[in-house]
């Protein structure tokens, strides 16, 4: 296996093997999120088990974490390179006419869910961090210590119409990143089945549900509180 | 870029014989006419290599530009004409490139080693399915024009060395070097500077033969596995 | 005694070549390192000799115009490939392919030869079964065969409709491995311009790199030329464009005999012409007419209402139909060997039944396959009385599956349904079975120089079967010129290296030079596809489908004229070092001006009709086979080599006498 990862084909598996990663978790994410609609009590005994649980804070997390940062990283590498396959740009390129926008703009929507990231880091992992690991608080209870603070800390969030608004736009181009990426990924693999009407119809199915999950999610909290 | 005009052009003219018309006029004029590859004419050699309107071999489908029609163009448009674009296919001449990176990719695995003594064992010994040989065909198919590596966005050569891969894994006869050839011709393919596959699917819709992106996928499965194995 | 000798060996035909094998001179591995051989062309013929040349352990070089080997114009071959394999048990047999061929030729081929290449037909399957040529099989999974003109087997193996590019391919795939070895270092966007002769051998060659356009010197202990054929000749043909004759003409300029100029392969099948700016014609596989039948309106007033379009094809009931081949060959029907067909077409034309604008078609008809196809299907799928609209749709899946590439071309070209209206169809230029004169081991007049492919005068004779050129390009790639030239080259062993900084080289090179430097500066008035197309013009109508003495002789001065005006008047911008395709194109039209004149002198000389020659002065008179062509054997049983003397109109004529032993000369009856 020396060298397969250096090789553009190994490169390809490895985007998409980190981007199976990404999209079962976004799947795990989404699920606990919204149980914060249906049971603000589920929602906080589901969050502080996974905030507390070893498991997930030791092994999980820094795989996630070096997921995301992979997937970002080789992103921009595998993006620089392609630039750098076509020196001299075309006058005129009719994209349209044989290929997807979201295929052929990857990395813009890549980066705007990058930006997303930054702002998602500030808003929630940085502050449990700091609550968790710096302060030492481990108990997941509200300062009042009336019941737990995760879900008063989601809610609170989505006060802002500024802030609800960004997490729209941010859903909207990652289901455009989705659209091309679930299929695209499977295609990487070499899954025959990719070409089946099947698997491209639950692709698009997730790159839509899942984005616009999130978006009812966030403005369920913003009308409703 | 230059401007021409060029008249006297009949709707049943291939984009080809429009350039001849145009060169003609250019002679004529003491001007130098414009180079480009060409040669069949038929749809089959793969020599002839224009990105017209933006597209490889231009706003049809499944043609090559020699099979490119001027009735596809209405009266009075003004044609981009530009040559394939790509790191590995550098221009020779206004709208001739280098494809030798094609060739280079095949010399490094593009056979099987069988010795052309004909004392081979006879044709029907061993028997294909109708299904893997039609396959293979349909992957043999590639004329070698380079428009997957025009149209893609990373100018990524994975379509045609997926071919060129699937043709021979496919068939039995090509099974038994199946894992040196996928890592060999794909080591030549990175290192002539093609970009990477990025799954756009603008290579299929823009192949002249209609090359399938399975082959890419077969491809990557070869690879996997061959590394796997080695 | 002739200058020529074919060198065939003595002993009984089917096993002179396995004696001769035995007998002939190898050379020992270690001392093959020390020889290089030249290879100039790289289709089938030149791109299986190279890598079987290599493969054996000489230095090959390999020169192309093309950017690639696997360009070459045996790429567009569509049918098939005939082989002796006795597959479909019809009885077919080594001896039979070797009957049809030479009936097929008209007896005008060499009988050893041919029994040689129906010999070795078989192994070029296996050979390229093992090289993983994707060969259509069918549903046991075992190779499939269909069947072609003049014949009465399915010998034919396919790949499609893209035979020759498989074959190519694979040709191309063992030239890869000897690439990779370093056995071959091909020469790709190069031109041969001018061989070189060292003490009366062949010994190397000047080449144009047409990307930069310096002149290369080359040298070698043989060199082969597998340039294909002169079909461009006539301009509007179904070679490539680049296509050329130059590489033969300038060995035949340098003593190699030129044999047979005038036998020209028309193919029926070909999409008519559209207009003037055509740049060429494009064939359809002969094998539509398996299932196509071919036909004009039996009533003048018909084809009138057609023309004008007030009537389509498909508005005339069957008897309004005439069916020519079917009416004048019962016996072989549409499936007439192709310069009978060719004829038929231009005959029923020419009384002015031609279907378009331009009066030169015939429609070739699918409409009664897909019925039978579909009836067939309706069967097989146990479908019980089915409509006519669910038998076509059977049908013409059937035929979708047979020819859908064809049809799609068609379509594309003539903007016309093939599947609902007729296809219409006009003979065009397609292979030219004249060539350079080689002997049984496929040598020239020149030693150590030797000619294969379709670039020699060939196994043919006087017409080419369907599915045969494959055949003999591989065969005398793959498996007789390996062979014979280690007979040459084993005297060869001491000789070393050959060095080009030789005044046999110095002199080469500056002719080439100077040639080149007088187009450039010559700064005429005409572009070189002016004089190309006109000479066309001369060929078409003058040495066409039909000859006859006084056009012949109006061809051959009115080509010394346009060949005159040529030089005087030629225009060639750009500079010589650069790629030039106005350059490229007018050393090749000269030639061309050259060789069209030795054309019609042969085609005089010829007075007799066979194959593709035919001679208006020589046909039947009466009986069961009136108005066919008449072949002369008691004056014309020969090969016409022709020997250059520097202008065409006096080139010497050598005679090679043609035995039959074998076979029976008989008129070529397909009725």
């Amino acid at each position: 296996m020396s060298g397969f990862f250096k090789s553009s084909i190994g490169r390809k598996y490895a985007m998409a093997l980190s981007a199976f990663f990404l999209m079962i978790f976004l799947l795990q994410h989404f699920a606990i999120n919204m149980l914060s609609v249906f049971s603000p009590e589920a929602f906080n005994e589901t969050s502080h088990f996974m905030g507390t649980f070893w498991a997930v804070q030791y092994l999980l997390q820094p795989v996630l974490i070096f997921g995301v940062i992979y997937h970002f990283v080789m992103g921009f590498i595998l993006e620089a390179r392609n630039k750098g396959a076509r020196v001299s740009k075309y006058a005129k390129n009719n994209g349209a006419a044989n290929s997807s926008w979201m295929s052929r703009n990857m990395i813009y929507s890549g980066l705007a869910i990058l930006a997303f990231l930054v702002l998602h880091f500030i808003d929630f992992w940085i502050p449990e961090i700091n609550t968790k690991y710096i302060q030492g608080d481990m108990t997941g209870l509200l300062a009042d210590g009336e019941g737990f603070r995760y879900y008063e800390e989601l809610t609170h969030k989505f006060v802002s119409p500024l802030r609800v608004g960004a997490y729209v736009v941010a859903f909207i181009f990652l289901s455009l990143h989705l659209m091309h990426g679930f299929s695209s990924a499977f295609q990487s693999v070499g899954a025959t089945s990719m070409r089946k009407k099947k698997l491209q119809t639950f692709g698009k199915a997730y790159a839509v549900i899942i984005p616009l999950g999130f978006i009812i999610i966030a403005l369920y909290h913003h009308f409703n509180h | 870029m230059v401007d021409y005009k060029v008249t006297d052009i009949s709707e049943h003219m291939s984009f080809l014989e429009m350039m001849d018309v145009l060169n003609e006029q250019l002679v004529n004029q003491g001007e130098e006419p414009v180079a480009f590859d060409h040669d069949c004419r038929e749809g089959i050699c793969g020599m002839c290599s224009m990105y017209i309107n933006g597209e490889a071999h231009g706003p049809d489908r499944g043609v090559t530009t020699c099979q490119l029609h001027m009735r596809m163009f209405k009266d009075g448009d003004t044609i981009t004409i530009e040559p394939f674009r790509a790191k590995a296919f550098p221009v020779i001449k206004d709208l001739v490139v280098d494809r030798s990176s094609f060739d280079r990719i095949q010399h490094a695995g593009g056979y099987i080693s069988v010795n052309t003594s004909g004392n081979t064992q006879d044709a029907n010994a061993i028997p294909i399915s109708k299904y893997a040989a039609d396959e293979a065909m349909d992957a043999a198919t590639c004329i070698g024009c380079g428009a997957c590596v025009a149209s893609c966005k990373n100018a990524s050569a994975m379509l045609f060395v997926g071919a060129k891969v699937s043709q021979y894994a496919l068939l039995p006869q090509g099974r038994i070097e199946a894992v040196d050839r996928v890592k060999n011709m794909v080591a030549q393919m990175d290192l002539e500077g093609f970009g990477n596959c990025t799954n756009t699917g603008a290579c299929e819709i823009e192949c002249p033969k209609g090359i399938s992106l399975e082959n890419i996928a077969r491809m990557n499965r070869e690879y996997l596995s061959a590394n796997i194995k080695d | 005694m002739s200058v020529l000798d074919s060198k065939v060996p003595k002993g009984p035909l089917k096993t002179k070549w396995t004696d001769y094998k035995d007998h002939i001179n190898l050379v020992n591995p270690a001392n093959k390192r020390n020889i290089d051989v030249i290879v100039v062309g790289t289709g089938l013929a030149g791109g299986s000799a190279a890598a079987t040349l290599a493969e054996l352990g000489y230095n090959v070089k390999t020169f192309c115009y093309q950017d690639s080997p696997r360009r070459a114009h045996s790429i567009a071959a569509q049918g098939g490939i005939n082989a002796a394999k006795n597959y479909q048990g019809d009885g077919d047999s080594v001896y039979r392919l070797f009957y049809d061929t030479v009936k097929g030729g008209d007896y005008r081929s060499r009988e050893a030869n041919v029994y040689r290449l129906a010999e070795v037909s078989a192994n070029i399957i296996d050979q390229c079964v093992a090289q993983g040529v994707p060969f259509a099989r069918d549903y046991g999974g075992l190779l499939d065969n269909r069947s072609f003109g003049g014949v009465l087997v399915s010998r034919t193996f396919y790949a499609k409709g893209q035979t020759g590019q498989q074959l190519l391919l694979g040709a191309y795939s063992a030239m890869n491995r000897q690439i990779a070895r370093g056995k071959i270092v091909p020469y790709n966007r190069h031109e041969m311009l001018d061989v070189v002769k060292v003490d009366g051998k062949a010994r190397g060659i000047i080449a144009r790199n047409l990307v930069t356009g310096e002149l290369e010197r080359h040298s070698a202990h043989a060199v082969v030329i597998a340039s294909g054929g002169y079909g461009n000749l006539y301009f509007l043909s179904t070679n490539a464009m680049g296509s050329n004759a130059t590489a033969a003409w300038k060995i035949h300029k340098k003593g190699a005999f030129f044999a047979n100029p005038c036998y020209t392969q028309i193919h029926p099948t070909c999409i008519p012409r559209s207009g003037d700016y055509q740049s060429k014609l494009t064939l359809m596989s002969e094998s539509l007419r398996n299932d196509g039948r071919i036909w004009v309106p039996k009533n003048i007033e018909d084809v009138k209402a057609i023309r004008e379009g007030r009537k389509k094809p498909t508005d005339l009931s069957e008897d309004e139909r005439d069916y020519y081949l079917e009416r004048r060959y019962p016996a072989f029907g549409n499936l007439v060997p192709r310069d009978v067909a060719s004829r038929a077409a231009k005959e029923r034309c020419d009384a002015g039944y031609g279907v378009n604008a331009t009066g030169e078609a015939v429609y070739l008809d699918f409409a009664s396959a897909i019925e039978r196809y579909g009836k067939e299907q309706a069967k097989i799928h146990n479908i019980q009385n089915p409509s006519a609209a669910k038998i076509y749709e059977l049908g013409k899946a059937i035929i979708e599956a047979k020819y859908g590439n064809l049809f799609q071309m068609y379509e594309k070209i003539v903007d016309e349904n093939p599947y609902e209206t007729p296809m219409m169809i006009y003979p065009a230029v397609h292979y030219t079975m004249g060539g350079i004169w080689v002997d049984y081991n496929l040598m020239t007049t020149i030693p150590g120089c030797y000619a294969i492919g379709e670039a020699n005068f060939s196994d043919h004779g006087a017409n080419r079967l369907g599915a045969s050129a494959l055949m003999q390009g591989l065969a005398d790639g793959y498996f007789v010129l390996p062979y014979t030239i280690g007979d040459y080259l084993s005297n060869e062993i001491r000789t070393g290296k050959i060095p080009t900084d030789t005044p046999e080289f110095d002199e080469a090179e500056k002719s080439v030079q100077d040639k080149i430097d007088f187009f450039i500066s010559n700064n005429g008035k005409h572009s070189v596809d002016y004089y190309h197309k006109k000479l066309g013009k001369i060929m078409w109508d003058k040495c066409g489908m039909s000859r006859n003495a006084q056009g012949l002789k109006e061809a051959a001065s009115e080509i010394k004229e346009l060949r005159e005006d040529f030089y005087k008047n030629v225009s060639v911008p750009g500079t010589a070092n650069e790629l030039n395709s106005e350059l490229e194109k007018a050393g090749r039209v000269a030639d061309f001006l050259e060789l069209g004149e030795l054309f019609a002198k042969d085609a005089l000389l010829r007075e007799e009709s066979c194959g593709g020659h035919f001679r208006e002065e020589s046909v039947e008179l009466e009986g069961e086979q009136k108005g066919e062509a008449k072949r002369n054997d008691a004056e014309f049983a020969y090969v016409a080599a022709w020997e250059y003397k520097g202008e065409p109109s006096e080139a010497v004529l050598h005679k090679e006498q043609l035995e039959f032993n074998e076979i029976e000369l008989k008129q070529r009856s397909y009725k």
